[in-house]
C-alpha cells in the first residue's frame, strides 16, 4: 500500500480547497452581483476545466509552467525550483482543474439570493461588507460547503492532469490515484482494489456529506 | 417633512414632485409599470436618478445640484419590501436586532426588540425563523424591522399585496392604529385605489412616471385635475360635454339636457369639457317621499343592472335621450330595496350642480 500517495492526494486537496476559498469568494460573488460586458466569456473561461480533456488542460499547463514561460521563469527565480513536475506546480494545476467546482455552486448560491434581501440590510444601516459577512455568506453557505466538497473529491480523483504535468515523483508529486494506476500495471491488483475502495469510501462520504447539510438548510433558504 | 423632486430619461422615465409631512400618510397609486416602486427605491437611495432633490427634515439625502448622493446606510429609511426581504437565516429577533442602532448595549437592544415587537403585535414570536410565519406575521416582522431603524421616513412598498383578504383587513386596521403613533412621513406605494383611500392622508396619482395630481383622497376622487387623474382612479361617470351660455349662466350642454353647474370658474361658453359625477352623489327621487333638491338637473332613465356588495347597490341606468349614455349610482342597499329598485324599473334622479365636477378637455 503507497499510503504516500494518499498523504500526497489529501494535502494536495486540502490546499488546493483552502486556496480554492477565497478566490472562489471573489469570483463567484463578483460574478453573481455584476452584469458587465464579457461576463459571460469570463464565466465560460472559468468553466473550460470542466469540459476540457485533463490531458488538454495538462498539457496547456505544461507548457505554462515550462522554464521559458513567464510563469515557470517567475518560479524559478524567486525558488529556484521548476515549477512543471513539483508539488507547487500540481498544487497551482489543482487550482485551475477544480476552479469550476468551487465557482458553480457559490455563484448559483449567490445568484439565489433575492437583491431585496441585500437591499433590506442596506437600509437597515448595514454597510455592503456587513451585509456579505452577516447576510450573504451565512445565505449561500451551502453552496460554499458544496463548493469546497467538491473541490476536495474532484483533486482527490484527478489523474490526467496530474500525469501530464506532475509526473511521477514519490512523496512530491505520485498521487493515490496515479498509485492506484501504477498499482494495475504492475498486476497488483490487490493493492489496487484497496486503494480504489478507498478513495470510493472517501468520495461517498464527502458527497453524503454535502446532500444532508443542503438536506438541513434547504428550509431556512 | 419629505420633498422628492426627481426626473430622469431612463430606464422608467420619472418626472414627480412630492412632498409629505410628518405622521402623514401619503399613497403613490397608479399602474402596474407607472414608476412608484422606482420613485420608492429613490428616496431609499437604491436607485441614484438622473436630477432631482430629495430632503428630508432640512437634510439633503439627493441633489443632483450639489452632487449629494447618500447612501441608503447614510439615509434613516425604514423600508417594508413588498416580498417582506426578511433574512432567513435569522430569528424574528435578530432581523430586528441587525437593524438597530449599533451603538446600543445587548440589553438595551433586547428591550427595544420587545417593544418593536409589541407595536407590530408580535409579542411571543422572536424566536421563531422567517419560514415559520404566516404572510401577515412575515409583514409585521418586516414592519417592525423598518421601525427599529428610527427612520426619519417610513416606506412600504406594497405591503399588503401578498397576504389573503382576510388578513389584509387586519392588516390595515393594525396599520392605521399604529400610525397614529408615529412620527414619520409614510409614504405608501400602492395599485389599489381602495387602500390608499383607506389608509391614506394624501393621495400622489402616478401615471408613466409623472406625477398628475397630489391632494386628499376626496380632492383626488371627487375633483380630479384632468381626466387622466379621472381615469388613472377609475372614475365610473366620465362623460363628456360642452358648455353653453343660457340665460347669462353657464350651463353644462350634455345631449338633450342642460344642468346647472355650481363650479365653472376657468372656464368658457362653446368650451368642449369633460365631466363626472361620483355615483355615490346622484340623488335619487324617492316614490315614497320627495327629496330635497329634487328640482335640480332631473335626468329619467331605466335601470339596466344591479349588483349590490357589502351593502352598497350599484345601478346600472340608462339614461333617457342620451343616446344610450349610461350613469352609475351608488346606495345603500336599504335605499333599494324599500324604493323597489329592480332592472327594467325606470327611475328619476337629480344631478346637483354641486356635484358636477367639470374638467378641460
Amino acid at each position: 500500500m503507497d499510503w504516500q500517495s494518499l498523504e500526497v492526494s489529501i494535502t494536495l486537496a486540502l490546499l488546493t480547497c483552502a486556496t480554492l476559498l477565497p478566490i472562489g469568494l471573489a469570483l463567484a460573488y463578483t460574478l453573481a452581483k455584476n452584469n458587465f460586458y464579457g461576463r459571460g466569456f469570463v464565466e465560460a473561461v472559468i468553466t473550460l476545466p470542466l469540459v476540457l480533456p485533463p490531458t488538454v488542460l495538462g498539457y496547456f499547463l505544461l507548457v505554462g509552467m515550462d522554464n521559458s514561460s513567464f510563469l515557470g521563469q517567475s518560479f524559478f527565480m524567486l525558488t529556484g525550483q521548476s515549477l512543471a513536475f513539483s508539488f507547487v506546480g500540481l498544487w497551482f494545476a489543482s487550482i485551475i482543474y477544480s476552479l469550476p467546482f468551487a465557482v458553480q455552486p457559490m455563484m448559483r448560491s449567490f445568484e439565489q439570493i433575492p437583491i431585496e434581501v441585500a437591499e433590506a440590510a442596506w437600509c437597515s444601516g448595514l454597510s455592503k461588507w456587513q451585509t456579505f459577512l452577516k447576510i450573504e455568506l451565512p445565505l449561500a453557505w451551502p453552496g460554499i460547503i458544496t463548493a469546497m466538497v467538491l473541490s476536495f473529491a474532484h483533486t482527490l480523483g484527478e489523474f490526467g492532469v496530474v500525469l501530464m504535468i506532475g509526473g511521477n515523483i514519490a512523496g512530491e508529486t505520485r498521487t493515490f490515484s496515479i498509485a492506484i494506476y501504477d498499482s494495475v500495471v504492475a498486476f497488483e491488483h490487490q493493492q489496487a482494489q484497496i486503494m480504489s475502495l478507498i478513495l470510493l469510501a472517501i468520495s461517498l462520504v464527502t458527497i453524503s456529506i454535502v446532500f444532508s447539510f443542503n438536506r438541513k438548510n434547504s428550509r431556512l433558504v | 417633512m419629505l420633498t422628492v423632486k426627481l426626473q430622469q430619461l431612463s430606464p422608467i422615465p420619472l418626472d414627480v414632485e412630492m412632498g409629505c409631512n410628518k405622521g402623514e400618510v401619503l399613497a403613490l397609486v397608479g399602474p402596474s409599470g407607472a414608476g412608484k416602486s422606482t420613485v420608492l427605491r429613490c428616496i431609499a437611495g437604491l436607485h441614484m436618478p438622473e436630477s432631482g432633490m430629495i430632503v428630508s427634515n432640512n437634510q439633503t439625502w439627493f441633489s443632483s445640484q450639489e452632487n449629494i448622493k447618500q447612501t441608503p446606510q447614510q439615509r434613516r429609511v425604514g423600508m417594508v419590501f413588498q416580498s417582506y426581504a426578511l433574512f432567513p437565516h435569522l430569528t424574528v429577533a435578530d432581523n430586528i436586532r441587525l437593524a438597530l442602532n449599533k451603538q446600543l448595549t445587548a440589553n438595551e437592544k433586547n428591550d427595544k426588540i420587545d417593544y418593536h415587537l409589541e407595536q407590530v403585535n408580535l409579542k411571543g414570536l422572536a424566536h421563531r425563523y422567517p419560514y415559520q410565519l404566516s404572510g401577515g406575521q412575515q409583514q409585521r416582522v418586516a414592519l417592525a424591522r423598518a421601525l427599529a431603524r428610527s427612520p426619519d421616513v417610513l416606506l412600504l412598498d406594497e405591503p399588503f399585496s401578498a397576504v389573503d383578504k382576510v388578513t389584509r383587513r387586519k392588516l390595515y386596521m393594525e396599520l392605521n392604529t399604529l400610525r397614529r403613533k408615529l412620527e414619520m412621513p409614510i409614504i405608501l406605494v400602492t395599485h389599489d385605489l381602495d387602500e390608499a383611500a383607506m389608509l391614506a392622508d394624501t393621495i400622489c396619482v402616478i401615471h408613466e412616471g409623472k406625477t398628475l395630481q397630489q391632494g386628499s383622497p376626496d380632492e383626488i376622487f371627487l375633483h380630479p385635475e384632468n381626466t387622466a387623474v379621472a381615469r388613472q382612479v377609475d372614475v365610473r361617470n366620465l362623460l363628456s360635454g360642452q358648455l353653453v351660455e343660457h340665460d347669462g349662466e353657464l350651463k353644462l350642454n350634455w345631449h338633450d339636457y342642460h344642468f346647472s353647474i355650481a363650479h365653472s370658474e376657468g372656464f368658457v361658453a362653446d368650451q368642449a369639457v369633460s365631466w363626472m359625477l361620483s355615483p355615490a352623489k346622484i340623488l335619487l327621487h324617492q316614490r315614497v317621499r320627495a327629496s330635497r333638491g329634487e328640482q335640480e338637473n332631473p335626468v329619467t332613465g331605466h335601470i339596466l343592472d344591479s349588483v349590490t356588495l357589502r351593502g352598497i347597490t350599484t345601478l346600472i341606468i340608462e339614461i333617457d335621450n342620451a343616446d344610450g349614455s349610461r350613469l352609475q349610482m351608488d346606495l345603500p342597499h336599504h335605499v333599494a330595496l324599500r324604493n323597489q329598485l329592480i332592472i327594467g324599473e325606470t327611475i328619476t334622479m337629480s344631478l346637483l350642480a354641486e356635484d358636477i365636477h367639470l374638467m378641460a378637455d
